[in-house]
């Protein structure tokens, strides 16, 4: 009788806490639930255990806050690398907090203390995905064979006296599902457990998926064509199937949650960037959707073209400047910025997958028509979206653009904090994002951008200046910026730019998008006034907003605010390059998001930032670099930055940030 | 030991135990952590109790140093006290639970003068339930490990 016929018992789970009193209990309680469990105290530790062997686990247990690396973070690498459930815990019951977790894709989001009851109903989020799975590789093309089982295993164990009855019927059930996956689908070995050899969608496998599906379009993608396309040995049609499930949902998540963050910015002034986090961890898949669903992103860009990417930028919605979200879509300057900040990761890291090698941020770019202006304007590549050079190459491709824009960088560079990479929004200053972005930014794929421009930026409010000159010159930037420039969004917070608003304030970088235009003024003030450093961290608190880029360490909770204001900001000074108007937008919001995360951590250093953004966004990096060349610097400070943000403390961060700044 | 002794000595401890509950100074967490504490592991309690006394000192002293500071670093003590209060609620420390929610609201009011304060209370009740438990603990440990089949309670 293999484990898994008795299943729960001897579930493996993988514990990360930190703080050790809570380790142990965990671990005690974990025994108690006859699970089997393996402890560590550091996210790294709990990565390196799970890429070694991706079976090993079935679920993981992590707290939120650790010094390392955000909980955020290991909870999105972990769902895009592993696909593994990942359960969070923290002593906060804040709602954003809670929120921010969901978003993040967790499972489950545990207070502490806690409690065995608790514990002893975790196995359901093993069998639930694992039905998914099955169901997902059955409906590759067919029906829900899947569903079913699924329901019925996810109903149940509310109770954890009842679950003792049901669980021996749901297995049961299970059992027959999993035959029936079998049948279906491929490579399910056990029949109870349904182990199915999981297929590791690296980076590499990711982009190759991505730019299958760009090619294809992201309607006409079947996975039968996909595989073909991808001609990788050993991928089943199945494993592509479920894997372009997850991608489609994270486009759609991406869209919507642009939508949403706009409405939300409008509404709070983005403040629920987080909520564009939408499902970070499927950032690889969402990468991939994000590059096919250009879609997503043409919401955004749909609108002027060469306006219309601006006009994104400015506006919240606009901001997303997909450019930070790998997945090319979130950076319509929705508050997706803020979204950014935690999907960036994802999207960074798929923008980095991805448009690394492109750099051009601009995936988000609403194809051609604007990109192409933006080519024009050179500055930010193409489309705007910055989004990071991930955007070119994979999702993105939509935008030929590729450029300048900080493409790649916009997102790399973006996460320094700000990933207000506003830059876009700034507008036709091309200063920012493009061209300097580009270049340095993509190296770190989109986290880049976010070093990239403060690096870059030498004279980050003459960019900004010039920025603002050129908006109107742009045209299509400068229109939208300057109409949106009823910065009432961005209120003069500063942006918290290194704080932990990064993935908020992304949100709330919709609005602030707007507020661009007019902070920008200000911001170039400010911006002089301002090291670079500060002006990257409000590009990276506002995440999405871009805004932030170029607040300092403000408050975090500002960063929203400042968001709007940093990513005029942000614009200016940093990349001078930045796409003028239509590309620093976009270039920003690329940047934002995919930078977010590595701004996030440069920038957090002003905000305290984004400790999420950070720390996975260290991993994609990494992983952005491969295909990037990043320069991997940025990660680490990115890293740095980020165990220091996740204190909250933004000092840490600013001193992080010199040295990715220096390090430019 | 003569069995009366050991009674005695659980008795004490008992009595520890339940006043300490009564004071609020411990919650139902710590119950729950007794509940793990079975043959495979006959001293989880204490070795959790010890960990995170352990760990609290150097917590205590981070935020001492920090407090130090002028002007006040709000959000860094925030996050010392986020982590501070998570692991006191994992032993059941009630008190320093409250008392640390509290320091949180001020640092997040931006009150210098209500964080000291509080501080200084942690650092109180921080130091009464440690001796409380010590106490407790060397009480159990003489009594001996306890024997369900003979004990006398």
């Amino acid at each position: 009788m293999t484990v898994e016929d008795r299943f729960p018992v001897g579930m493996r789970v993988l514990a990360v806490d930190d703080d050790p009193t809570c380790l142990k209990v965990l671990e005690n309680l974990l025994r108690h639930c006859d699970y089997h469990v393996t402890t560590t105290g550091q996210a790294i530790t709990a990565l390196k255990l799970l890429r070694e062997n991706k079976n090993k686990f079935d679920l993981v247990i992590s707290d939120v806050h650790m010094p390392d690396m955000d909980g955020f973070k290991l909870l999105e690498l972990v769902g895009l690398e592993m696909d593994l459930p990942v359960i969070m815990l923290s002593a906060n019951s804040d709602h954003k907090a809670v929120m921010k977790g969901i978003t993040h894709g967790a499972c489950d989001y545990l207070l502490k203390p806690v409690r065995i009851e608790e514990l002893k109903n975790i196995w359901q989020h093993v069998i639930r995905r694992r039905k998914i799975d099955c169901r997902d590789q059955n409906n590759a093309g067919y029906g829900d064979d899947g569903e079913k089982p699924r329901n019925g295993v996810g109903e149940g164990a509310q109770d954890s006296v009842v679950n003792g009855k049901h669980s021996k019927k749901r297995k049961d059930q299970i059992e027959e599902d999993d035959d029936d996956c079998e049948e279906n689908g491929h490579g399910n070995e056990d029949s109870s457990t349904q182990k199915k050899p999981r297929v590791v969608w690296s980076v590499e496998l990711h982009r190759k998926f991505v730019a299958a599906v760009n090619q294809l379009g992201i309607d006409k993608a079947v996975p039968k064509r996909i595989l073909d396309l991808m001609n990788v040995e050993k991928l089943t049609r199945e494993n592509v199937a479920s894997h372009l499930q997850k991608y489609r949902l994270y486009l759609k998540r991406i869209s919507s949650m642009a939508n949403q963050q706009v409405n939300i910015a409008a509404a709070f002034g983005g403040k629920d960037v987080s909520y564009l986090h939408v499902g970070s961890l499927d950032a690889l898949g969402d990468f991939h959707a994000l590059s096919g669903s250009r879609q997503l992103a043409k919401p955004a860009f749909s609108s002027p073209q060469s306006g219309g990417v601006i006009t994104r930028l400015n506006s919240p919605t606009g901001f997303s400047l997909s450019g930070l979200h790998s997945s090319g879509m979130i950076q319509l300057g929705h508050p997706q910025n803020s979204y950014s900040s935690v999907n960036d990761y994802g999207k960074l890291q798929l923008a980095a997958l991805l448009g690394n090698p492109h750099r051009n941020l601009l995936p988000r770019m609403p194809p051609s028509s604007d990109l192409d202006q933006l080519r024009q304007n050179k500055p930010v590549s193409g489309t705007g979206e910055l989004s990071p050079s991930f955007n070119d190459s994979t999702a993105f491709s939509v935008v030929p653009h590729q450029p300048t824009i900080i493409g790649g960088s916009t997102d790399g560079g973006v996460g320094s904090g700000s990933r207000s990479t506003s830059y876009l929004t700034v507008a036709d200053s091309p200063l920012f994002l493009q061209g300097h972005q580009q270049r340095t930014v993509c190296e770190g794929s989109g986290q880049q951008s976010s070093v990239g421009m403060a690096t870059l930026d030498t004279e980050p409010f003459d960019n900004g200046v010039g920025v603002l000159s050129h908006l109107p010159d742009h045209g299509r930037c400068n229109n939208t910026w300057q109409s949106t420039a009823p910065l009432t969004r961005y209120s003069t917070d500063p942006l918290p730019v290194g704080g932990p608003l990064n993935y908020d304030d992304l949100s709330s970088g919709d609005s602030r998008c707007q507020a661009s235009s007019v902070n920008m003024l200000d911001v170039l003030g400010d911006i002089n006034g301002n090291s670079k450093f500060s002006n990257f961290g409000s590009m990276a608190n506002t995440s999405g907003q871009n805004m932030n880029m170029n607040y300092a360490p403000k408050k975090l909770e500002d960063h929203r605010l400042g968001y709007a204001q940093n990513p005029n900001v942000m614009f200016n000074s940093p990349p001078n390059s930045l796409l003028p108007n239509h590309g620093i937008v976009s270039m920003v919001n690329q940047n934002v998001n995919q930078s977010n995360a590595v701004c996030n951590r440069k920038v957090d250093m002003t905000s305290g930032g984004q400790s999420i953004s950070g720390a996975p966004f260290h991993k994609q990096q990494s992983e952005v670099e491969k295909s990037v060349n990043n320069p991997m610097k940025l990660k680490e400070d990115y890293l740095v930055v980020h165990a220091k943000s996740q204190g909250g403390s933004n000092p840490s961060y600013c001193s992080s940030f010199d040295d990715l700044i220096s390090q430019w | 030991m003569a069995s009366a002794e050991i009674t005695q000595l659980r008795r004490q401890a008992a009595y520890i135990k339940k006043s300490l509950f009564e004071q609020g100074y411990l919650d139902g967490q710590f119950l729950q952590l007794e509940e793990l504490q079975d043959d495979t592991n006959p001293n989880f309690v204490e070795e959790v109790v010890t960990l995170f006394f352990k760990d609290s000192a150097k917590f205590i002293a981070n935020i001492e140093a920090a407090v130090e500071k002028t002007p006040l670093d709000f959000k860094k003590l925030d996050a010392y006290m986020h982590k501070f209060k998570g692991s006191s609620s994992s032993i059941g420390a009630l008190r320093v639970k409250n008392e640390c929610t509290l320091f949180r609201e001020y640092c997040q009011q931006g009150n210098g003068e209500g964080c000291l304060k509080t501080f200084q209370q942690i650092k109180k009740e921080h130091a009464t339930l440690r001796k409380k438990l010590e106490t407790y603990f060397q009480l159990l440990r003489q009594a001996g490990p306890y024997e369900t089949a003979t004990s006398s309670h």
